[in-house]
């Protein structure tokens, strides 16, 4: 332990105070310093690095007003529904709290949204920051379920039926598929045990999973500090006193810095929840204010927005587009043995890879690859940091067309989401299984495509214009 | 319907509906049942008297069979009513004043009785919104007006906006009879075709009301609806005015006191 400090006996009673919780909290200080006010962040973030500090507003948001929405709402079949309405009209506030939350569900995706695609357009998954971005793809993959599991507990129509329809995906998992399904219901329909349990992992177990793997996120990026949009790592030039030349300490620098994002975001955040709360039936769906009804199947079932380009990507694997699927894996295979540069014996491995994959592939209904494709678009993210062998990290010192590709895919990405919104038709499904393709090929081809090009000299120094 | 609108009116609507067709193209979804709906009179949801004759409207002639069982009958007081006045023209039931406003009915006599079980009304005109129609309200406001004489069905009633309805024409009385008139049209898919077209209504008997009043009576009875589907919406409005413009004012005070931080980073 460390020495205890003296304080002379006319100094100022806020210093003694400060010193006497020094003396006998000494971590709170160490840990205040480690963390904030002598954590050097790179100083040349821009508004995409808004989004992270926006992230953890939101995770508070939805932590605070659904400690107290549980107050209210009833996880039980037959009260469900009423108690919603009772905290609309009856709790006080309780319209408000509970807009906030149904709005903070959306807010949480965009941000997260947004954030992800900083790491992306930086490099932010690079070494030495594997981990920080694992640990983001699995908040993410967190937040997915904490989504799906809270969408339940309103029990209106899309509620119902938006859960019947997922929880009968794992029903396609071959041998195991219809009991999985069982487990997960605890039923053989949605019902009351259902609704029980997603309301047990909807506020105790997915959210201390969720706040576990922010504060190791957030601890990993402290451990090797913060990217920034030229992908130059700030440790590398330090000063006399061993601070980083371009770095600048997040408290007070950065946290006035983020005062000014979550001020905007709360602006629009309360735009919307104040002025409309439904969006358009996008936040709030129109189909769930009618109570759920297991006997009346609503014509059309379409999930939330910021699942629906996973959606379409699952909707999109169908019969013929798993024989694309085949191809394609033939195609890769017969690719491999013939460009050489592989042992025999690997040859004779990849080709009886493919004929098993190809097997497996006509084996199994078309639905099960859905679930299969619709869990694999998440899980690649998982594997950026080795799917990108760019020399540089920033999309700045990459190729112009690079920034393209980017752009394409983030375009891709949207289109697939309004498919998924959509009632499915010949042309959707079309546009929906190119959009799965290039959404694979993005990933699965960036060993290769990522090189490409003319990169430019990344400088020794962060691009810092003085304010 | 009539045509109400003026030239600019009439051009942002066809403005409005090209963008919508653009975003619903292709969409199986979009020739959705039933006709085009008008446009329900929202300032009404911010006018007491219209309100109050709503309210009374929905106990006479909703609450017999439907259940608002989400509303208490005192949360009226927030469109200008006393309780006393509440208790003693609005509740027909023993129900106390503060009480969820619950029907008579039983839900499987009445299952028997229509086909169906007729829905809670409380959130109604929130569930009935179509993004490629118009909200809740446009729908409730076409719907009460669209009931047509129908021999063919068993209740002797059918409704353009929702056809084949178990419901009767409830304010039939109110409204009079009314006829729906087709026209066979050339079929703009195959020539060699006739397709049925709704042209529009025409009167059989009269009812108490002209047209134009119950057109207003049922304007009024909507926004009840509209406003028992979220009783503080316009305190909602109200409130975040204030919200944007305080955090207005503070994103500016954010903004200064960053760049004033900022200022010797060099």
């Amino acid at each position: 332990m460390a020495d205890f400090k003296e304080v002379p006996a006319d100094a100022p009673m806020a210093q003694k105070v400060t010193v006497w919780f020094e003396n006998r909290f000494p971590t709170a200080f160490a840990e205040y310093k480690k963390h904030l006010s002598e954590y050097y962040a790179p100083k040349n973030f821009n508004w995409w690095y808004f989004f992270g500090s926006l992230a953890l507003l939101v995770l508070v948001i939805q932590i605070v007003t659904g400690i107290f929405l549980v107050m209210h709402y009833k996880p039980d079949a037959a009260l469900a529904f009423a108690s919603v309405e009772y905290i609309m009209r009856d709790v006080p506030w309780g319209w408000l709290v509970r807009y906030m939350h149904s709005t903070g569900a959306s807010a949480f995706f965009i941000v997260v949204y947004m954030h992800m695609f900083r790491g992306m357009l930086y490099g932010s998954y690079r070494k030495p920051r594997e981990l920080v971005w694992i640990f983001g793809c699995a908040i993410f993959l967190c937040l997915m379920g904490e989504a799906f599991f809270g969408y339940l507990l309103p029990w209106g129509q899309m509620s119902y039926w938006g859960a019947q329809v997922i929880v009968n995906l794992f029903a396609a998992v071959p041998f195991v598929g219809e009991d999985l399904a069982l487990l997960i219901r605890g039923d053989y329909v949605v019902s009351d045990a259902t609704l029980n349990r997603f309301f047990s992992f909807h506020v105790i177990a997915i959210p201390l999973v969720l706040i576990g793997l922010v504060v190791a996120h957030l601890l990993a990026l402290h451990d090797v500090g913060s990217n920034n949009p030229d992908g130059v790592e700030i440790k590398a030039r330090k000063d006399a006193q061993g601070r980083p030349l371009d770095g600048i300490p997040f408290h007070p620098y950065y946290t006035v810095h983020d005062i000014v994002g979550v001020s905007v975001f709360l602006l629009v955040f309360s735009a919307i929840v104040f002025f409309a709360p439904e969006l358009g039936g996008y936040f709030l769906e129109f189909n769930n204010f009618i109570p759920a009804d297991p006997l009346k199947t609503p014509a059309h079932i379409a999930p939330v927005w910021y699942f629906t380009p996973f959606y379409s990507m699952l909707r999109a694997t169908t019969d013929p587009m798993v024989n694309v699927l085949v191809v394609i894996v033939a195609l890769g295979a017969v690719l491999a043995v013939l460009r050489g540069g592989v042992s025999a014996a690997a040859k004779v491995a990849i080709l009886v890879g493919a004929l098993v994959a190809v097997a497996l592939l006509k084996t199994f209904d078309a639905k099960f690859w859905g679930v299969v494709v619709m869990g694999g678009a998440v899980i690649i993210l998982f594997f950026l940091p080795w799917l990108d062998r760019s020399p540089v990290k920033s999309i700045r010192y990459r190729p112009g067309w690079h920034l393209w590709l980017y752009t394409v895919f983030v375009v891709v990405f949207l289109i697939l989401g309004y498919l998924g919104i959509k009632p499915p038709s010949d042309i959707f499904t079309l546009m929906a299984q190119a959009g799965t393709l290039f959404y694979f090929a993005f990933f699965l081809l960036m060993p290769w495509w990522s090189r490409i090009g003319e990169f430019k000299a990344v400088p020794d120094r962060v691009v810092f214009h003085a304010h | 319907m009539r045509i109400e609108a003026g030239g600019t009116e009439i051009m942002k609507k066809l403005i409005l509906n090209l963008l919508a067709s653009l975003f619903v193209a292709g969409s199986a979804f979009a020739a959705s049942e039933g006709i085009a709906w008008d446009k329900f009179p929202k300032e009404r949801v911010n006018d007491l008297a219209s309100l109050q004759n709503g309210a009374k409207l929905f106990v006479n002639y909703c609450l017999n069979c439907h259940e608002a069982a989400f509303a208490r009958y005192n949360r009226m007081r927030d469109i200008g009513l006393a309780e006393e006045q509440i208790k003693a023209n609005l509740v027909f039931t023993d129900a106390k004043v503060g009480d969820l406003m619950r029907s008579a009915i039983d839900a499987r006599e009445a299952k028997d009785w229509f086909g169906a079980t007729p829905p809670d009304l409380t959130v109604i005109a929130r569930s009935r919104a179509d993004p490629s129609k118009g909200t809740g309200a446009d729908y409730l406001y076409t719907y009460l007006r669209s009931y047509y004489r129908d021999d063919t069905k068993a209740t002797g009633w059918n409704n353009m906006a929702f056809p084949s309805v178990a419901m009767p024409h409830v304010l039939w009385e109110l409204q009079g009879q009314q006829r729906a008139v087709f026209v066979d049209m050339p079929d703009p898919h195959d020539a060699r075709k006739t397709v049925h077209v709704f042209k529009g209504f025409e009167p059989l008997t009269p009812g108490q009301l002209t047209q134009a009043q119950y057109n207003s009576a049922v304007a009024d009875l909507v926004a009840y609806m509209q406003w028992m589907g979220e009783p503080m919406q316009g305190e909602r409005v109200r409130l975040g005015v204030w919200v944007l413009l305080f955090l207005a004012v503070l994103t500016v005070i954010a903004w200064r006191l960053n760049a004033s931080f900022w200022k010797n980073v060099k």
